[in-house]
């Protein structure tokens, strides 16, 4: 029993930091703005997700338990979407895109276009 | 009248009850007092900040969000294994970059901010912008040879679920 979560840990820690690792190394492979916002916000699920989780089943098996890191995970998946939707309005506001966004099938335009256009050199 | 004063005690039961789970989870050993503190904080709350969200959505069925969100985390973990292949294995020249738009069937604004908030969690698509008046989502893909199909399988598989729910 005792081998068996040591084993669940173990193997959830390592699942963990492969896909932390493997964040990193997108950020620094992909080539374009737009791309790299992918690799951070991977890590930021399944990486951080499976390390709490191997510390919930150690809090369980050896401790009194522990739910801190559901609250830890729910609190991270409301707020990281809203820092990567605010990257990606930067990298559009600012014309960073390799291509632009085409025009959309509702509407006149997209909002942060609506708003006049950054100067390059502040 | 009873009604009335059930509402004006309780103006938005979930978030009640929310309250309560997120302070007994914040106290972490089970006891009758943590339980007892958090329904007087998730009583208090909504009464104190009713009057800055009056336009609060009815959720129809609010159970289904328990499904929703089982099916949001097994998203996760499968597209995160084929976002990591991609990023490992395959070239930068061979990626296929691309924009999505998708038409909003959602009108209610905590449905769609919850919509963004699934794409940018299912590795592979982040959303990216609103449309000026709110009914279409950009949304960026890292590699998406065919934007339909991402289209497709978003309002297939998320938006007429949280229509169900929120509307």
């Amino acid at each position: 029993m005792m081998e068996a979560a040591e084993i669940l840990v173990s193997a959830l820690i390592v699942i963990g930091a492969l896909f932390i690792l493997v964040g990193s190394y997108g950020l620094l492979k992909l080539d374009s703005p737009m791309s790299r916002l992918h690799a951070p916000t991977k890590s930021g699920t399944l990486g951080v997700g499976s390390t709490l989780a191997a510390s919930m089943v150690y809090a369980f098996v050896w401790g009194v338990g522990s739910v801190h890191e559901l609250l830890i995970m729910a609190f991270l998946f409301v707020t990281a979407p809203v820092s990567a939707m605010f990257i990606a309005k930067v990298a559009i506001h600012r014309r960073r895109v390799a291509v632009e966004p085409p025009s959309p099938p509702e509407d006149s335009t997209w909002a942060t276009k609506a708003a006049p256009v950054a100067e390059e050199n502040a | 009248m009873a009604s009335r004063l059930t509402r004006r005690i309780f103006p938005h039961p979930l978030l009640t009850l929310l309250l309560t789970l997120v302070w007994c989870m914040l106290i972490n050993t089970p006891s009758t007092g943590a339980v007892a503190f958090g329904l007087i904080l998730g009583i208090l709350i909504p009464i104190l900040t009713a009057a800055y969200w009056p336009q609060r959505p009815l959720m129809r069925r609010p159970y289904r969000m328990v499904s929703y969100i089982l099916i949001v985390v097994w998203d996760i973990v499968l597209a995160n294994v084929q976002v990591a292949l991609i990023v490992l294995f395959k070239s930068n020249a061979r990626m296929k970059p691309n924009w999505v738009c998708i038409p909003l069937d959602l009108r209610t604004p905590e449905a769609i901010a919850i919509l963004a908030g699934t794409i940018t969690l299912t590795p592979g698509t982040v959303s990216a912008d609103l449309s000026d008046e709110g009914h279409s989502l950009l949304v960026h893909a890292l590699d998406a040879p065919d934007p339909d199909a991402v289209r497709d399988d978003i309002k297939h598989r998320y938006e007429r679920r949280l229509k169900e729910i929120f509307e």
